[in-house]
């Protein structure tokens, strides 16, 4: 892959509204990631304020982070 | 699949025509619901995050509409009853509870440290009738039917 294609990553950040089961079930749903990796992020996210939940083309990532929009997670796009 | 009491109902035709009206006629990037709502993808560039919106944000608001009004087309029309959602349905019910108690929870200022229950014991004390008493309950009925609804969905 190119450098350009995955210098970029979708990040979502702590909220203290959305439940941990909700979150866990999103990232499993939108990525189809096992419910181990899902769990792992969404600790992640909790405890440290955000993680990197998918990586790739700039396009790509303003896909998924307009998703986590749509499912009220709070997601942005930025640089790898 | 799930059952409803008519004070239920009326609390979520409550909630989910106020998330219609504030994403409709409502709609205000000032408000702080809305900037939670619709946040900026680029925090650090907002020339680029406009962009973004400006292409994005009609599609992001009809599909949150839409999902609340999955709410308000279901619930029964007349006291409570009993609701029965498919597959389809009940996730747009799950996005739609997830904004509402997003949006409660701004007004609310809930945060990471909040304790639901102190802050509701605390509230009545102060005035058992006030609003907040009544809009906390509601923001922990929709956490809960949040959460029974999701476990009903992965099981």
């Amino acid at each position: 892959m190119p450098v350009a294609d995955r210098a970029w990553v979708t990040i979502v950040w702590d909220d203290p509204v959305n439940l941990m089961s909700y979150v866990t079930w999103v990232f499993q749903k939108l990525f189809g990631y096992s419910k181990d990796k899902a769990e792992k992020l969404m600790l992640d996210v909790h405890h440290k304020g955000k993680a990197v939940v998918s990586s790739g083309a700039r396009e790509r990532m303003e896909h998924d982070a307009s998703q986590l929009h749509a499912y009220g997670l709070w997601a942005t796009v930025d640089q790898a | 699949m799930a059952s409803f009491a008519p004070d239920e109902v009326r609390v979520l035709r409550k909630v989910a025509s106020e998330v219609v009206g504030l994403l409709s006629e409502g709609f205000d990037h000032e408000d702080p619901v809305v900037e939670r709502l619709f946040p900026d993808i680029y925090p650090e560039d907002p020339h680029n995050s406009a962009e973004f919106r400006r292409y994005t944000e009609g599609d992001l608001k009809t599909s949150k509409i839409d999902q609340a009004g999955a709410i308000l087309a279901v619930l029964p029309s007349d006291g409570g009853g009993e609701v029965r959602l498919d597959w389809d349905t009940a996730e747009a019910w799950l996005r739609a509870l997830n904004d509402a108690r997003l949006a409660m929870g701004v007004r609310l200022e809930i945060k990471a440290e909040t304790d639901l229950g102190e802050e509701l014991d605390e509230a009545v004390l102060h005035d058992p009738a006030s609003s907040r008493v009544f809009q906390l309950s509601v923001y922990a009925y929709l956490g809960y039917l949040q959460e029974s609804l999701l476990n009903a969905l992965i099981d």
